[in-house]
């Protein structure tokens, strides 16, 4: 009954993601036939661009309208082709991979790396090391992303040669994302390892760790056994709330290492005004997010009784 | 008697309201008075910055532009940051922009937390209809992906006459990033005026007769102010490097002089061992990053110690 519930309060958020994108796109973005056609095109070219991908018809009120086709092309997940004539689908298929390359390894190394360090400086809280980690991680998170980037480009491939520049098709999948896999998640450790580790130690405080240290058990005990089994919900969370964004890439690491990945395809959108393939990733995106929500909730639901559905 | 009501009355400076007792434990935090210093340092060299503009002063430190040295020039004693390819003053550069980035951070900001405390006190004031509206557009736009939504916003808005005012690249970039952020702030503040709208002042004010406007202006707002604050230290930040990305993308400001412009022109001249510019501009964001990050923790400590925002 529960699941039902939850899967029915889904369909609102779709209709209205339709919606923002339709608005998006097709109402405020408009026709772009004559962009499409290029600067010297001709009335009668531009006219055949303008028929080819549907901008005469009428926005609403039609069996035929732009609206219709809209949410017809999303939910078949065709998304007709984008401005260079490929159809779409075809090109997200072709960056999905390299995508998940990336960001898979990311997410990994980020939760165990972060997770780790979290749970030393949970352990010597309040200490000279606790501080200065504490202060670097703030330091971490107040650099910007381009500048990681950038820095590690420069110093660890193109200086010191560790690692390729850039992408090229003949090399191994490990050798080309390793650089971006390892500038993400340097990136991404400060933000993490400080959500981590007050996770951590709002478990710390409660009576039933105090209860635990009272019959006599050890540090690595008390840990391991109790603080993290509880301390599991947020960290799950976390996790199961970056999955959606696995598949879209990283729009920023693509770009600057060449890795034809989704993130590349959504730069070169917008780059050449391409709002189809940008309206197909954001559509796609915003349903896996949906998706893993109701996963997440239903896990909850069936690992604790007493959340029920208000 | 007049010891005792000395007494009194210092008593209560002690405890008074809530805004002087976390001011009076903020001043006890050096680091949180030291990036105090730093935020306001940075705003006033904005606000020196925006007011010789129109006043059409000409000090030596705003003419960014003018050339005072051969390209490439390494720091020295005359050009501390060195200069760049036009033979333009980094350090000038630097300076100067902090009047975009900080703009355009600023406007976003009050944009989006207008948006957010005028729904979230809204739906939690009214409920009923209005609530499950806004509650249906803040999850549909969470459920996009911040880096698309704000993308697709962009690049939609990019060039275009609204109203028949045609934004600049910066305005285009405030308004993107105004419209696509207001979630988090909703939910609070939504959150916040659930909770307190059944407490018995707000009972009290509705007996006598105030308005529902009045009594979220006056009664509520003043409540739940500290969440915008501590809010607002952490948005900013995120605002500050979300111009990066988008002046990188081409997005944001296309003439003048940012922090986010500074860095996408360094990208190709870090390859040729010119690390000035980029060491300046990562640095400037670093700075005022830190700053907000380190105050905004230390007010929401001394503020609210309950409240979690990420």
């Amino acid at each position: 009954m529960y699941i039902i519930k939850r899967l029915l309060y889904t369909v609102p958020t779709v209709v209205g993601v339709l919606l923002l994108t339709f608005v998006l796109f097709t109402v405020i973005g408009g026709d772009i036939s004559g962009s499409i056609a290029g600067e010297h095109a001709s009335e009668q070219t531009i006219k055949e661009i303008r028929h080819e991908y549907g901008f005469d018809k009428p926005l609403f009120l039609s069996f035929d309208s732009q609206f219709v086709n809209h949410v017809k092309s999303a939910f078949t997940f065709s998304f007709g082709r984008g401005i260079d004539r490929e159809p779409v689908i075809d090109k997200l298929k072709r960056g999905l991979w390299p995508s998940l390359a990336l960001t898979v390894p990311m997410l990994l190394g980020v939760t165990i790396i972060s997770l780790t360090i979290a749970i030393i400086l949970a352990l010597v809280r309040g200490s000279v090391w606790d501080v200065t980690a504490n202060i670097i991680c703030t330091a971490g998170m107040s650099i910007p992303y381009l500048s990681f980037i950038l820095f590690g480009q420069y110093f660890l491939s193109y200086k010191w040669g560790f690692f390729p520049v850039y992408f090229s098709p003949e090399l191994p999948m490990a050798q080309y994302a390793a650089l971006p896999v390892i500038i993400g998640i340097a990136a991404g450790l400060g933000a993490n390892i400080r959500f981590y580790r007050t996770v951590i130690l709002d478990e710390i405080h409660c009576d039933y760790v105090r209860t635990a240290f009272a019959k006599g058990l050890g540090a690595g005990s008390v840990l391991f056994k109790h603080v993290l089994r509880n301390a599991m919900i947020p960290i799950i969370t976390r996790v199961l709330s970056a999955m959606p964004y696995l598949c879209l890439g990283s729009v920023l690491l693509e770009k600057f290492f060449g890795i034809p990945g989704l993130g590349y395809l959504v730069v070169d959108a917008v780059a050449h005004r391409d709002y189809f393939v940008i309206n197909a990733v954001t559509f796609i995106s915003a349903i896996l997010f949906v998706v893993f929500n109701l996963i997440t909730d239903i896990c909850y639901a069936a690992a604790d009784p007493r959340i029920s559905f208000e | 008697m007049n010891n005792c009501q000395n007494q009194l009355s210092s008593e209560n400076a002690a405890n008074g309201g809530l805004w002087t007792d976390a001011l009076r434990r903020l001043g006890r935090r050096k680091a949180a008075v030291v990036c105090f210093v730093v935020i306001a340092a940075y705003f006033s060299l904005a606000a020196v910055v925006h007011l010789a503009e129109i006043f059409d002063w000409k000090p030596a430190i705003i003419r960014y532009n003018q050339q005072v040295g051969t390209a490439y020039e390494r720091p020295g004693l005359q050009h501390p940051f060195g200069t760049d390819m036009f033979g333009q003053s980094v350090l000038r550069k630097t300076l100067y922009g902090a009047k975009v980035s900080l703009t355009v951070a600023l406007c976003a900001s009050f944009i989006s937390i207008i948006i957010g405390i005028s729904l979230g006190a809204m739906a939690g004031y009214f409920r009923g209809f209005i609530d499950q509206a806004v509650t249906w557009v803040y999850s549909t736009l969470s459920s996009v992906p911040y880096i698309l939504l704000i993308l697709g916003f962009a690049v939609v808005l990019r060039n275009r006459s609204i109203l028949g005012l045609r934004p600049s690249g910066a305005a285009t970039a405030c308004i993107a990033m105004g419209l696509t952020s207001w979630v988090g702030i909703c939910r609070l503040v939504r959150g916040e005026v659930l909770k307190r709208a059944k407490s018995e002042y707000v009972l009290a004010a509705e007996s006598y007769g105030c308005s529902s406007f009045r009594i979220i202006l006056k009664h509520l707002m003043p409540n739940i102010f500290h969440i915008v604050i501590i809010d607002f230290c952490l948005r900013f930040v995120r605002f500050v490097h979300a111009e990066v990305v988008l002046s990188f993308l081409g997005l944001g400001e296309q003439s003048g002089c940012s922090w986010g412009m500074m860095i996408s022109d360094a990208r190709l001249e870090l390859l040729r061992g010119v690390w000035w510019q980029m060491t300046a501009a990562t640095a400037a964001i670093l700075l005022i990053s830190l700053a907000l990050n380190v105050f905004g923790d230390a007010l929401r400590d001394c503020l609210d110690p309950e409240l979690r925002i990420q």
